[in-house]
């Protein structure tokens, strides 16, 4: 079948793709370029002058071990982001599933998180734990357990997986309850007569027809995770203690708006545009081929 | 090959109750065609059997064994479903191995076992397919594959033909007829189709509001219909059904018409005459104004009414006949050994 429609002119087709176009000109290409010049030079202590200094901000960051180490930060950070908010939401979506009554309250709730912004996430998150007047750091005191993540690099690092995770779950359960339930019954059914118990059919029957959305799924996590989760950083630790928490997003961010070195800030943001991009060319390629649509 | 009895079975959705008090047997290696409109509750009771549906009261064995509480897949029986139920992301022959797979049984026997069921129903060059590449034949032969290979004590069949084309259905209801007979596997068929259920039955019973109106052969059920829904539900097009009043063994139909029957009823009754039992007769007992005329090739429909009460009649005669009797009134007589008669208030069959 043919759907080509052929044009015979050139500037309608320009015209109607024009919208589109601008937009991606103004939002994308002109800041992507404007980052990619500012790369290359170094401003002065006061934003007065620039210098030009060719590849020095790339050479001189791969050379920082806190920027590499921020890279180990990220990893970290967006995998178990991913994996915890979608093993989650996955789990949710199949209790849901098997629900028949309450089901849409039980639904609405899980919904709300995913309306709270990231930042006021954050602040409540930040505020339970906080060490001093923090509701679950003082239960986990009568524990025995003294928890501090302004100290603590790993408790940090949990505390910001956490909540980014509770923001994220809502989004992942919405799909992964769509996708459940668009699963026709009967071969659920048809595999139950023959004889595969719960666990069975979902290993071999409903995880690979989730496939297609998980997928979706995994490449928008990540790219979240990537981007998305500055708020949550930035009220809960503001990438500290020690960076532990400094992804590279935030780094950007420290480095070009405190830290008022704009030529590496842009250098950075350079990598990371080549990286997420390597990084979703890399799922289409690899990941995707596993998918059964 | 089992035997499956069903006792004063019930099933209700809260308060609505969609079987009630239902009982009968299927034996060994029967085919049984369970037919009504929808929302009879047919569907229920097959996945009742099947084990996807809970049973409210009394009981169902396979084979003498009690199977109320037993998981489908402890049944040991197999369905093939309306819309196929084929696992979508496996090939036919995944498909057909899944449920050998999870017994455990050895590769080679699978693989032998697979290729049988494969060469039975003529699917040896798609077994390396996916399903979204067959047609719906292909389709409905490896939801058969799946349920043979594994043989079971039953099979069940929930509408399996009603998303085929009209031919394909034809077909396919050979096939299936054919491998039954082969294979001699209980069988308990669902459908609406009463085609499907005269041609495929060894017996059928004819459901309606959760209660069953007939069990016999399909020649039994088309001859002598035990009430007066099975009488309007089999035959098409469906029986006639006028008010009459019985007196010495004369039928005297509400526009004074008179049928000679030998029957000891007296008193109001309804009559059932078969549309394809009536014929022209000059001088027949019953008359009819034709309003229209149908031809469908084998033979003529008649829509009439009859003559001065204005009831409608359906009448088939066979062959093509000319347009020339419509608007005119006609003389018709019936074959009086197929007529049928109904008690008013119970609607039973009164021999």
């Amino acid at each position: 079948m043919k759907n080509n429609v052929i044009f015979k002119g050139w500037w309608l087709p320009l015209l109607l793709v024009a919208p589109q176009l601008i937009i991606s000109a103004i939002f994308f290409f002109y800041p992507s370029g404007q980052a990619i010049w500012n790369s290359l030079f170094l401003p002065d202590p006061f934003g007065l002058k620039t210098e030009y200094v060719g590849l020095d901000n790339f050479t001189f960051l791969l050379s920082d071990s806190y920027y590499r180490a921020s890279f180990l930060t990220t990893a970290i950070f967006s995998i178990s982001v991913s994996v915890f908010s979608m093993g989650l939401g996955l789990y949710l979506a199949v209790l849901a599933d098997r629900l028949i009554k309450g089901a849409g309250v039980y639904q609405t709730l899980l919904i709300w998180p995913y309306a709270v912004a990231p930042a006021i996430a954050g602040i409540l998150w930040m505020f339970m734990f906080n060490g001093r007047i923090g509701l679950i750091s003082w239960y986990l005191g009568l524990l025995g357990y003294d928890w501090n993540h302004a100290l603590n690099s790993g408790e940090a690092m949990s505390l910001v997986v956490v909540a980014s995770t509770w923001g994220r779950v809502s989004y992942n359960f919405l799909f992964f309850l769509a996708g459940l339930q668009a699963i026709p019954k009967s071969i659920i059914e048809a595999a139950a007569i023959d004889g595969a118990n719960f666990w069975k059919r979902f290993r071999s029957i409903i995880f690979p027809l989730l496939s297609p959305i998980s997928f979706f799924l995994l490449v928008v996590n990540i790219v979240y995770s990537f981007f998305e989760t500055f708020g949550v950083i930035d009220i809960i630790t503001a990438g500290g203690p020690e960076q532990s928490t400094t992804t590279l997003v935030y780094k950007i961010y420290a480095d070009g708006f405190i830290g008022q070195d704009l030529g590496s800030s842009a250098a950075q943001s350079v990598i990371l545009l080549v990286l997420v991009g390597l990084l979703t060319v890399f799922q289409f390629k690899y990941i995707e081929r596993k998918v059964h649509y | 090959m089992a035997k499956i009895n069903l006792k004063n079975l019930e099933k209700s959705y809260g308060k609505t109750k969609v079987l009630h008090d239902l009982s009968f047997d299927i034996n060994e290696g029967e085919l049984i065609v369970i037919v009504g409109p929808s929302g009879c509750g047919k569907s229920t009771l097959l996945r009742m059997v099947a084990g996807l549906e809970e049973v409210n009261a009394g009981s169902i064995f396979i084979d003498d064994k009690k199977v109320n509480d037993l998981e489908p897949m402890e049944r040991n029986i197999a369905m093939v479903f309306q819309n196929y139920a084929l696992y979508p992301h496996m090939t036919v022959f995944q498909n057909m191995s899944y449920a050998l797979k999870i017994l455990k049984i050895p590769k080679d026997e699978i693989y032998s076992r697979v290729q049988k069921a494969a060469e039975i129903l003529e699917l040896g060059e798609l077994l390396e397919r996916q399903p979204s590449q067959l047609s719906g034949g292909q389709r409905q032969r490896v939801a058969m594959g799946r349920a043979i290979v594994r043989n079971p004590a039953a099979f069940l069949f929930d509408e399996p033909l009603s998303n085929l084309d009209a031919k394909l259905r034809v077909q396919m209801r050979l096939e299936i007829k054919k491998l039954q007979t082969q294979l001699k596997t209980t069988s308990l068929y669902v459908t609406h189709d009463q085609v499907e259920a005269m041609t495929l039955a060894d017996r059928m019973v004819v459901m309606n509001e959760g209660k069953v109106e007939h069990i016999g052969t399909p020649l039994e059920v088309y001859t002598k219909p035990k009430t007066l829904f099975t009488a309007q539900f089999i035959g098409s097009p469906a029986m006639n059904i006028l008010e009459c009043e019985c007196k010495n063994g004369e039928i005297i139909l509400s526009n004074g018409s008179t049928l000679k029957i030998n029957t000891k009823h007296q008193g109001r009754a309804n009559l059932g005459l078969r549309p394809e039992d009536f014929s022209i007769d000059e001088n027949g007992p019953i008359k009819l104004k034709i309003e229209l005329m149908e031809l469908i090739g084998a033979n003529t429909l008649f829509h009439c009414r009859l003559e001065k009460n204005n009831e409608p009649v359906v009448v088939s005669i066979p062959g093509v006949l000319e347009n020339k009797y419509i608007g005119k009134s006609v003389g018709f007589s019936y074959d009086n050994s197929k007529i049928h008669l109904f008690a008013i208030n119970s609607n039973q069959r009164i021999s």
